[in-house]
């Protein structure tokens, strides 16, 4: 049962009756559905970073999008993803820790950093639920879309003065032109966005949501391999190796969001 | 289990002194992730205020977000301790179909800078 890493040689590794990559048939499928799946997310992220740059001019600037923190009122920028990152970081952490417990068959360790895996795991979809909502919401003042569709951002809580897309102000009259012919917009969905464009919004939506829904498997496979510590299958299989699974695949999300973390937030 | 599942053949075991020196080598990197994040959010809250580049700052970004996934995938993913044709099998093809996007994207990006009108209509 002491595996045979030990006794592995490479020399011979391709003479038959053993994997010549030393790793289960399990753990080579999972590594190349990572390898797949990070090509799909950087065929995403690549696509953004292009869109963004071909609108450069009026791309929305994430620090104003995003700047709330809950409980604490004003503006915060980054703040807030900067601990959704530190609560992935540090699941992940909790993770490594619970497979290195799986190796020396500590059930016990292996139940507790699994279980802090999961709470990480949950609060951080947690965290995301609040940024969909707040970018949903969007601000108490909203923004005017203008009869051509661009969005007009106020300059006065009274609604009287307008900043246009080209950066250019409007007060009095020629102001109260574009009102009139405007429609006023709050929050963003996937056809306006009171920030700008509405291919910002997009962008998030898909992103940040396939993501999310990797996490939110993420949590489910945890909790499934959770369970199986908790009833003891693997102590009886004589390894922990679905854990290490589960756990391979974690970090592989916890990677996507350190690159959707820069390319998104700070970039 | 079964004569079917042979997973048992290559599931790691260790011992508890080797399992000391693994658990030291989580902290490090975790200690790493969480500087090289910290010093990523401070450069986003004060470049602007500290009049810094903004091209110095996006390739700092880019590769302090590199060099969290080397350690993510090397020490975590557990890649740096896997057979040398392993860790070619899965980082090749990625390199490879990597660079070929960047290639296809900046390629079709020549190609809309020449339609600009016409797509800024529709994406609006």
């Amino acid at each position: 049962m002491a595996g045979n890493s030990s006794t592995f040689d490479a020399k011979n590794a391709w003479g038959g009756g053993f994997s010549p990559f030393n790793i289960s048939y399990g753990k080579i499928m999972l590594w190349i559905f990572i390898i797949s799946d990070s090509l799909t997310f950087s065929g995403f992220l690549l696509s953004y970073g292009f869109m963004r740059h071909r609108f450069a001019e009026i791309w929305p600037d994430p620090d104003i999008v995003f700047n709330h923190f809950p409980f604490i009122s004003g503006e915060h920028p980054l703040l807030f993803v900067a601990l959704m990152t530190f609560i992935l970081i540090m699941s992940s952490v909790t993770t490594v820790l619970g497979v290195e417990a799986g190796r020396r068959m500590d059930r016990k360790k292996v139940i507790f950093w699994m279980s802090l895996t999961i709470v990480g795991g949950l609060t951080f979809l947690g965290s995301q639920a609040w940024e969909w909502f707040n970018f949903i919401t969007g601000t108490e003042l909203g923004a005017l879309q203008l009869a051509d569709g661009t969005i007009a951002q106020w300059t006065s809580s009274a609604k009287e003065a307008l900043m246009l897309p080209s950066g250019v102000e409007v007060v009095g009259a020629e102001a109260a032109a574009l009102i009139q012919s405007g429609v006023e917009v709050y929050g963003a969905n996937l056809t306006v966005n009171e920030y700008g464009l509405p291919l910002f919004a997009n962008f998030f939506f898909f992103i940040t949501g396939f993501h999310g829904f990797h996490v939110s498997l993420g949590v489910m496979l945890n909790i499934v391999a959770f369970v199986n510590v908790l009833k003891g299958t693997y102590e009886k299989r004589g390894h922990y190796e679905m854990v290490e699974k589960v756990g391979l695949y974690w970090h592989f999300v916890d990677l996507v969001w350190v690159f959707v973390f820069t390319f998104f937030y700070l970039i | 289990m079964s004569g079917f599942d042979r997973t048992a053949e290559y599931a790691l075991h260790h011992s508890e002194e080797e399992g000391a020196k693994d658990r030291k080598q989580t902290w490090i990197v975790f200690w790493i992730l969480l500087g090289v994040t910290t010093v990523e959010v401070s450069l986003g809250l004060i470049w602007k205020s500290w009049g810094l580049n903004w091209e110095f700052v996006k390739w700092t970004f880019i590769i302090m977000t590199l060099v969290k996934g080397y350690y993510i995938v090397a020490d975590y993913m557990h890649l740096k301790h896997e057979v040398k044709f392993f860790k070619y099998l899965m980082s090749i093809p990625f390199l490879v179909l990597g660079i070929y996007f960047v290639i296809l994207i900046l390629n079709e990006g020549i190609y809309l800078y020449e339609d600009a009108d016409k797509l800024l209509m529709i994406m609006w």
